[in-house]
């Protein structure tokens, strides 16, 4: 059970406070509602561009990580399809430092024209690095694509085209910060050896006279429901043959998210998981096969994708991940399955909890969310997913119509 | 009253904080195995790791104790990788297997709860496996398989030239797997090791997290009966290449290089090796090192830019390691001869060195942060034969150290004519 305070300031900045004595550490964790998904179509990428230019300087503090460092503190952040995080750790004695450098930065970035220049270089090459270089680096691009036709989970964080990055300018950075890095659409988290009568105080202090902006409003074009199956082939210079195969599953708020989730694990969660005793093991057909969804706020994909093994070939190996993915609609699975994956659920969040790092950045993504007591409800909604469930939402997800392939192919 | 944002609020220099490693606990099972143990934490999780002298460094034919270490989760005698796999993840539990040039581990993290019905299973592990031939042959399918797509990399074939450059490829350290070495691999070698490096071998233990009071007896019970014979580690021969600089060409389409330039160092025993950590913060270590400022922050030719000590026990050697646009690789490389030569020419500025310090101070100070992390640096101290006042040798020269030492030592070490150079694209 994770303990902590709430307020909102004036300026509609949402603070919520976590202590934890144990640490000599202090966690500043601010979280934007803004992600990829609020782009424009013609300038993706810029959410991520965007999150570079956090750390170029703000309006009256021209280096931010040097005063940090000074301070003995790290940072970094990251950006997702829904949302943009920012964090910090440093001794609990220099918290003020956290706060001085976030506040300035959320009063008003620098817009320095040199910052927007090297960055936009620095992300093309990250965007090179991770995408362009990288056997099988773009079949995440195709693959959002092919499952979604309006919707702007369409293209990934990193940007659709380099092009995007390349042609950013001053002027839509402003335009982005002032739309989005308002108070009235954050949450700031801030966890360790601190008090809340303190956090309080400095967050009035530091945050409190900062304009609170509009808050934004997300109109975002629905995806339709899927009706017919879509593949898509490609051939590439890669060494095997790889298969993706995905499926629309609904939101992170929907009922039959703990099913799914659970669901995915007895598929490919480990060295007894279905996928990988059938199909990598016993009949040999991939070299490795996974199952995962990816966790996203709104209607998401669910994915299985594995690398055929040599002289496979992928029809045959799509039908043998059909064949597994019709037992799990067919037939129940067996209690002490289920419990397996309820088990592993529970191990893997009390290792996540051990982090205060981790605790604050959950906190902040439920309060997003709706709410951050969410966050200490999630093991009973994992522990009340029954044999029926996991049926049922198998059999809503595992719909050919419901489907997108990929079939990546080595032409060498 | 309004505030003024342009002044920093005072801060605690982090390197006056008086910092402490909480010191383990040891216990001596009945047939001498030592265990070492970290009591701490709020959660009620664990973690054992089995640390035996099975690395790379014992082997007489490439991956044998890789493959060994590998196959220790796929079957003994009463049970298949399935049903072993089926136990462990029915409690909720991670069992890995990692193997090293000079040691080869099992680790186990569990919640505290479970480990009664899980240790016996760990015993078997190391006791009663049978390197199942079926298991072996996918494992030696799918790593080729695995081997074919990295090779496609360039970072994956840039970091095993350069350590070919450093060590030589016949050392442990230096050596790489080749598709034909999987293919070499029989049964008969593996149980042979196994039996000589784990069943018959030295162990030692590391534990973790908030510990069940009746551990050391259940690991008594379970682990107390091992022969634990004494292991000499091999030392093998460092063989350095001759010549320094490599233009690689992996993917004529490449649109990125990976680049690295490295040269030998002493390992951990050395006078020196203490103070190169804090001259590598100010060289590549961090964000705000001067390779990030200048190569990523002013000149944008990359997305990340590092510079570290290999993090072995017999040699280690320095390192800088990035990717870098195509185009730019050359000009890379040249501005980090230009930084190895500021800091031999001039003394690190006052201010940039209480920097690093404190920012050295404070991310230790972080990453003590839990039972995990504290048994990882006794291990440490542990496995490199170093002494107890390690961790407090390392804080004073965080503290002490001055500009001149940081200067001598660049001269000492960042000459350009002793490091390796390599681009792949």
């Amino acid at each position: 059970m994770i303990q902590f305070d709430r307020f909102t300031l004036t300026n509609g900045l949402r603070v919520i406070v976590h202590q934890d004595l144990s640490t000599p550490m202090a966690v500043m964790n601010i979280m934007y509602d803004v992600g990829a998904r609020d782009e424009d179509p013609q300038q993706t990428g810029f959410a991520h561009l965007f999150e570079h230019l956090m750390f170029g300087g703000s309006v009256n503090i021209e280096d931010y990580d040097e005063p940090l460092q000074m301070a003995g503190g790290e940072n970094n952040a990251y950006t997702t399809n829904d949302l943009t995080n920012y964090y910090i750790t440093l001794p609990a004695e220099n918290l003020e430092t956290a706060f001085w450098l976030e506040s300035d930065r959320m009063l008003s970035l620098g817009f320095s024209e040199k910052s927007l220049e090297t960055q936009r270089k620095v992300v093309c090459e990250e965007f090179k690095e991770h995408y362009l270089t990288k056997p099988y680096g773009d079949v995440w691009h195709k693959m959002r694509e092919l499952a979604y036709t309006v919707h702007p989970y369409r293209w990934m964080t990193i940007g659709k085209e380099l092009a995007h990055i390349e042609e950013a300018k001053l002027e839509d950075v402003k335009h982005f910060f002032f739309k989005h890095y308002r108070p009235v659409n954050a949450v700031l988290v801030v966890a360790g050896n601190v008090t809340t009568e303190k956090v309080k105080a400095l967050a009035e202090k530091w945050f409190g006279d900062i304009p609170s902006g509009e808050k934004y409003v997300r109109n975002l074009p629905q995806e339709p429901a899927q009706t017919a199956a879509r593949k898509l082939e490609v051939k590439a210079n890669v060494p095997l043959d790889a298969f993706y195969k995905t499926w629309h599953i609904g939101n992170r708020l929907d009922g039959d998210y703990h099913a799914t989730d659970l669901m995915s694990d007895i598929l490919s969660g480990g060295g007894s998981s279905r996928l990988y005793q059938s199909l990598v093991k016993e009949q040999k057909l991939f070299s490795n096969i996974e199952c995962y969804h990816f966790g996203s706020t709104e209607n998401g994909l669910l994915s299985i994708e594995g690398k055929l093994v040599k002289g496979v070939k992928m029809e045959d190996a799509e039908k043998a991940v059909m064949a597994e993915v019709e037992k799990i609609k067919t037939s129940p699975v067996s209690e002490q399955e289920l419990q397996k994956v309820k088990n592993k659920t529970e191990s893997m969040i009390a290792f996540e909890d051990m982090s205060v790092m981790n605790r604050a950045n959950s906190l902040a993504y439920y309060e997003l969310l709706g709410d951050a007591a969410w966050m200490n409800e999630e093991l009973d909604k994992y522990a009340a997913v029954t044999v029926k469930d996991i049926r049922s939402v198998a059999g809503k997800i595992f719909r050919e119509e419901n489907s997108n392939t990929i079939y990546y192919l080595s032409n060498n | 009253m309004a505030i003024d944002r342009k002044q920093a609020p005072p801060i605690v220099d982090a390197v006056n904080f008086n910092l402490q490693l909480k010191p383990y606990q040891s216990y001596t099972l009945r047939n001498g195995v030592k265990v070492y143990a970290v009591d701490a934490g709020a959660e009620d999780v664990i973690q054992l790791e089995w640390v035996f002298f099975a690395g790379n460094s014992q082997e007489e034919q490439n991956l044998v104790a890789a493959t060994t270490n590998f196959l220790l989760r796929n079957g003994t005698s009463t049970k298949t990788a399935f049903q072993l796999n089926e136990h462990f993840e029915y409690y909720g539990a991670h069992v890995n297997r990692a193997c090293y040039n000079e040691t080869a581990t099992i680790s186990l993290h569990t919640l505290s709860k479970h480990i009664g019905e899980l240790l016996p299973v760990v015993k078997e592990m190391i006791t009663d496996s049978t390197m199942p031939s079926d298991e072996l042959a996918i494992y030696q399918q799918n790593m080729k398989q695995r081997l074919k797509v990295n090779l496609k990399k360039s970072d994956f074939v840039a970091g095993r030239l350069i350590d070919v450059y450093l060590y030589g490829e016949k050392h442990p350290y230096g050596k790489y797997s080749r598709a034909e070495d999987f293919d070499a691999l029989e049964r008969d070698q593996l149980l042979h090791f196994y039996n000589q490096y784990y069943t018959q071998g030295r162990l030692i233990l590391f534990v973790a997290g908030k510990l069940p009071a009746n551990l050391i007896a259940l690991l008594d019970t379970h682990f107390g009966d091992l022969p634990n014979q004494p292991v000499a580690v091999n030392q093998h021969p460092l063989v350095l290449a001759e010549e320094k600089k490599y233009r690689i060409t992996n993917d004529p389409e490449g649109v990125q290089g990976s680049v690295r330039i490295a040269r030998t160092f002493p390992n951990r025993h050395h006078p020196d090796f203490l103070k190169v950590q804090v001259l590598n913060a100010v060289f590549g270590g961090f964000f705000g090192s001067r390779l990030m400022s200048n190569i990523r922050e002013e000149k944008g030719y990359t997305y990340g830019i590092h510079s570290f000590l290999h993090n072995h026990i017999q040699h280690s050697a320095w390192m800088v390691s990035t990717e870098a646009g195509k185009d730019v690789c050359e000009a890379t490389i040249a501005e980090v001869y230009k930084e190895m030569k500021l800091l031999r020419e001039e003394l690190v500025e006052e201010d940039e060195l209480l920097l690093v310090r404190n920012y050295l101070m404070g991310s230790i100070l972080g990453d003590l942060d839990g039972p995990f992390q504290i048994i990882g640096r006794w291990k440490n101290v542990i496995l490199n034969g170093l002494p107890e006042t390690y961790f407090y040798d390392s804080i004073n020269t965080i503290k002490s150290i001055t500009a001149e030492e940081l200067q001598a030592l660049a001269q000492k070490y960042l000459r350009e004519e002793e490091f390796y150079e390599l681009v792949v694209v």
